[in-house]
Order: C-alpha cells, then sequence, then structure tokens
C-alpha cells in the first residue's frame, strides 16, 4: 500500500534523464521516475492483496466473540465494545452496538445481518465483510494466519530494501523546512490545492508523516498486537503482554489498528483520485508522471 | 436510519457476494485449506526456533483472578457412566494410563493428590478471543507419565475424555493430543483443583489438563484415559482431536 504511491523523488538524476526521455507535453513536462525500489507496484498489490483478505479474515475471527476489553482479562459484563443480537419481547429481533456502555441500534449491519439468501443472523459483522462468508473461525483462522505470514515477509523486504536504497530515508523523512510549513501546507490540502512543478515531484510532508506513521507505527504495532494474542509468543517474550498492558487491551489495539488502516487506505484513495487519478495510476505502473509547469500555473 | 442502514448494506451485500463467492468456494476446497494450514506449521516450527525451548507461560497473582471464569463447551456432560462417577464424589474414577507404556497404570483421585503438584495462576485464552485468569493445582503430567514408563517410539500424549460431543459418531466423545514436548512442560498439569476449591464439574472435574502455551480447546476436560501413541492417524478423523477433525490447527499456540 505504502510503496506504490506513484510518485517519490527517486533521486533528482532519474528524474532529469526521464524528463528529456519523455515527450514534453504543452504545459506540461513529462517526468520519468522510477518506481521506488523497481517495483513498487507489485509491493504494493500484494499489500492491498494481504490486507483486504487480513482484514475481512480478521472480521470473521471477532465474530466468534465480538467484544473488545482492557487488561488481561474478559470482563465480560462490562466490554468496551461489543455487537450484541436483542430479541425484544414483542417485535424482531434487533442488531445492538455497545460502545463504553452506550447501546445503539445497528440491525442490518452490526449485531444482527441477513446473508445473501435473506435469511438474520446474530452476529458481529455482516457475512459481506467477513471471509469466508458464512460464520467460520476455523477457515477465518486459516485464511489470517497464511495472508498473516505473506504480509510480514512482503513488509520486512520493503523495509530492508528501502532502508539499503535510501528511499526511506530519502522521501519519507520530511526537512525542517517542511515541516515548518507543515500548517500551509495543510491548508493547501484542505482547499484541494496540490503542489505543481518540481513539488509535485516528491512526497508533500504530510504525505510524509503520514505514510512514516503507517509503515513505523501502524503496521509494526498491528503485527507485535496480533502476536501478543499467541499464548506460545508470550511464554517466550512476556514483556509483550507488559507492554500492550494484557493480551485484550493488544486484541482492542489490534482492532483499532485495522480500522485506522482502512481510514488511512480511504483517504489515500481519495487523494490519488482528487489529485489527478490517471496520472497518479500511470505513476504506479510505469514511473511517468506529468508535471504541470508551475510558472504556467502563476500566470 | 435503521432500514437505510439496511438498504445500503444489502446493496453492498449482493456486491460483496458476487466478488466473494469466490473466496467462499475457495474457502471450501480441501486442497486451499491445506496450503493455508501450512502457515499453522511454519509459525509452530518459527515460534520454537525463536521462543527457546521450554520457556513458561506467564503466571498472575491472586489480585488478578477472573471473577468470573467462563466455562466452555461441555459444561456438565451428558452420560450416565460420567454421572454416576460424579454422584460419588469421583471416588470410584480412575484414570487409565496406557498405549506405548511399558507399565499401563490405573491413578485414583487420591494417587494423584499424593504425588508432586504444581499450583500456578495462568491465563486461560479460548480460540474466540477472550481470556480469563484462574489459579489452577495439579500433578504435572511429566511424573504421570513417568511412573507409566513411556516407550521410545511414544511421540504423542492422547486424551479420551467423559464428554459426548454433537459432530462425529453417536459415542463420540472429545478427544485431543499434544506432543511429548508439550507434555513434559513444567506448566502442564493435570488439574484437581480450580481457585483452592476441588475442581467443579463445569471445569472438568475429577480432572483437566492444563497447557498453558496453547488455546482452550487443546484443554481437555473430564480425563478419562491417557494414551501414549506414535501417531495420531487412528484418532476420530485423523488430524488430532475434536476441534482439529472440525477444521481447527493442530498446533494451538496462535
Amino acid at each position: 500500500m505504502t510503496a506504490g504511491v506513484g510518485k517519490g523523488r527517486g533521486g533528482g538524476r532519474e528524474c532529469e534523464r526521464g524528463a528529456e526521455r519523455g515527450a514534453p507535453e504543452p504545459g506540461s513536462a513529462m517526468a520519468f521516475d522510477l518506481p521506488a525500489l523497481g517495483g513498487g507496484a507489485h509491493h504494493a498489490l500484494i499489500n492491498v492483496l494481504c490486507l483486504t483478505i487480513l482484514l475481512m479474515s480478521g472480521l470473521q475471527i471477532f465474530n466468534a466473540h465480538p467484544a473488545l476489553y482492557w487488561g488481561n482479562l474478559s470482563d465480560f459484563d462490562h466490554p468496551i465494545l461489543a455487537l450484541t443480537s436483542d430479541q425484544p419481547a414483542n417485535g424482531s429481533p434487533k442488531g445492538v452496538t455497545t460502545l463504553f456502555g452506550h447501546r445503539i441500534e445497528t440491525t442490518g449491519v452490526l449485531g444482527l445481518s441477513r446473508d445473501s439468501n435473506g435469511q438474520a443472523w446474530a452476529r458481529g459483522f455482516p457475512s459481506w465483510a467477513t471471509l469466508p462468508g458464512e460464520q467460520s473461525l476455523a477457515e477465518g483462522r486459516l485464511w489470517h494466519f497464511f495472508f498473516a505470514w505473506i504480509f510480514v515477509i512482503n513488509g520486512a523486504v520493503y523495509i530492508l530494501a528501502g532502508l539499503a536504497s535510501g528511499h526511506l530515508r530519502r522521501d519519507l523523512i520530511p526537512s525542517w523546512h517542511d515541516l515548518r510549513r507543515i500548517g500551509r501546507t495543510a491548508w493547501d490540502h484542505l482547499l484541494f490545492r496540490f503542489p505543481k512543478g518540481d513539488e509535485a515531484r516528491r512526497y508533500n510532508v504530510l504525505q510524509q508523516l503520514a505514510y512514516l506513521l503507517v509503515i513505523v507505527a501502524f503496521l509494526p504495532v498491528i503485527v507485535l498486537a496480533g502476536l501478543t494474542m499467541s499464548p506460545r509468543m508470550d511464554a517466550a517474550f512476556p514483556l509483550l503482554v507488559t507492554v500492550f498492558d494484557g493480551r485484550q487491551s493488544a486484541r482492542t489495539v489490534h482492532f483499532i489498528l485495522a480500522w485506522a488502516l482502512v481510514a488511512f487506505v480511504l483517504v489515500h484513495v481519495f487523494m490519488v483520485i482528487v489529485s489527478g487519478v490517471w496520472n497518479n495510476l500511470r505513476s504506479m505502473l510505469t514511473g511517468r508522471y506529468a508535471i504541470e509547469d508551475a510558472k504556467h500555473e502563476a500566470e | 436510519m435503521a432500514l437505510i442502514a439496511e438498504r445500503v448494506a444489502g446493496a453492498t451485500g449482493t456486491l460483496g457476494t458476487l466478488l466473494l463467492g469466490g473466496c467462499d468456494r475457495l474457502s471450501d476446497d480441501p486442497t486451499v485449506q491445506r496450503m493455508l494450514g501450512s502457515a499453522t506449521r511454519l509459525t509452530r516450527v518459527v515460534q520454537r526456533l525463536i521462543g527457546g525451548t521450554q520457556p513458561l507461560a506467564p503466571e498472575y497473582t491472586e489480585a488478578d483472578l477472573s471473577p468470573h471464569f467462563k466455562s466452555n463447551g461441555t459444561s456438565d456432560p451428558d452420560d450416565d457412566d460420567y454421572q454416576e462417577l460424579a454422584a460419588n464424589g469421583f471416588t470410584d474414577w480412575r484414570l487409565q494410563v496406557d498405549g506405548l507404556v511399558r507399565n499401563p497404570t490405573k491413578l485414583s483421585l487420591s494417587d494423584l493428590r499424593a504425588m508432586p503438584s504444581r499450583t500456578q495462576i495462568t491465563r486461560h485464552d479460548c480460540v474466540e478471543g477472550w481470556s480469563c485468569i484462574g489459579k489452577w493445582k495439579g500433578v504435572p503430567l511429566a511424573e504421570v507419565m513417568q511412573q507409566a514408563e513411556p516407550q521410545p517410539s511414544a511421540r504423542y500424549a492422547v486424551f479420551h475424555c467423559a464428554d459426548p460431543m454433537e459432530n462425529g459418531n453417536p459415542n463420540t466423545k472429545y478427544y485431543e493430543s499434544i506432543d511429548l514436548h508439550e507434555a513434559v512442560h513444567p506448566q502442564t498439569i493435570l488439574a484437581y483443583e480450580m481457585n483452592d476449591k476441588t475442581l467443579p464439574v463445569a471445569h472438568g472435574a475429577p480432572v483437566r489438563l492444563r497447557v498453558e502455551r496453547q488455546l482452550g480447546y487443546k484443554m481437555a476436560k473430564y480425563v478419562m484415559r491417557i494414551e501414549l501413541v506414535a501417531d495420531y492417524a487412528h484418532l476420530g478423523d485423523g488430524k488430532g482431536g475434536y476441534w482439529e477433525d472440525q477444521g481447527y490447527a493442530w498446533y494451538a499456540g496462535i
């Protein structure tokens, strides 16, 4: 996900060389920017596939006990979050979401939902959000652990290659100059004013911080929180349990980060679309990214 | 509001079903399941390599005990023989230890209580995701096995239990297996006490297994017989345990 973000600075020389090779269009220059790691797109595709399967099989696993707690043990009467169903004395059953003791009716989506045949089931997340669609903790676990391995191996290769090539340091660590102008950049983004000219060749400071947050925080922590749920890991590395303040807390952190990643992907895809969807997609797949002339814009 | 949400969910659901019908079919395919299951075997090897051989599961204090320890699976075996044993306070109960051993034995509850014991406050992790903390006292399985003198060909300890189960043939009772590596771990005990009281029926009386580095379904309740075997191919459907035969992984360390 993080690797295939189309444009990267990619080293000034490559950009210039690319610009010479690419046929310039009127009012724009064609930049040739090798995808980071020479395979960013394929890393990204593996990541998108893994994260989708991990999310959906994860929701399947969550459905086996659709409640979250803090600490080491499950205080069944006081969950942080619970997706349950209610059968009123007279009337049809309802889906109920309880968050910190507040009950919200969520019939049809959370707590109680219909499968593709129209039959209503008491289940945390609906059948269209889980893998497999029907309730099967055993199969959900098979999918989850298989793709967790692929995701971790793919991520480790990306990070090691990114460190070796300097991509992570060069493209993702924001400069002091950029950090000082972060307010201005944020304001520009809110107005959908995107960088032009040389500025568009590189990740802007908001992108850098978002990607850094995902790469050095969200992804490693979600993996560690997942591993903390493994009793064998906790025996080998009891520190894991201490760091997360208990196994149930680790489960809650794992759940929250999964949705934080979903939010990241949604914002990411939104920005790809509003900042020029074809240009971005082309740059991801081919490395070519058209740059609008900054001077042209100024006129 | 809820109605609109339901409509939207329905529409998304139809789309999702089209996309995911393929995944569901894959999920039911035995070859795909074997491929996906290979990841758990990898997990087992890696967890043993990086975690040293026999680290102890974390132990807790009295203050951490669950006020209500959930009873999962069977809570009162629907079996006449078992009910008769329970009515007599399990004085007639004998733990049979046999299979690939030189010295097959039958042990009463007082025999077990006379053997060395271990007390531990540990976290019970269910495959469903919840955890409870309980205090267990029992005899290390290693002591019981030592007395029976395992033969060199023994590789697994199989637990035959008293509780009848829904799936399988009508006479199916709970069964589970662990390897000898796990069987001789210091925290692997046959518990006869829970939270300083005689083990209640809801939690597996007279004796339940504690395998603290694995999930709850490995910790057989109502243990009647321990059989040492070279492999578990002939046990149930051959996957090594009741839940394993329903599709769960034999290795439950994750």
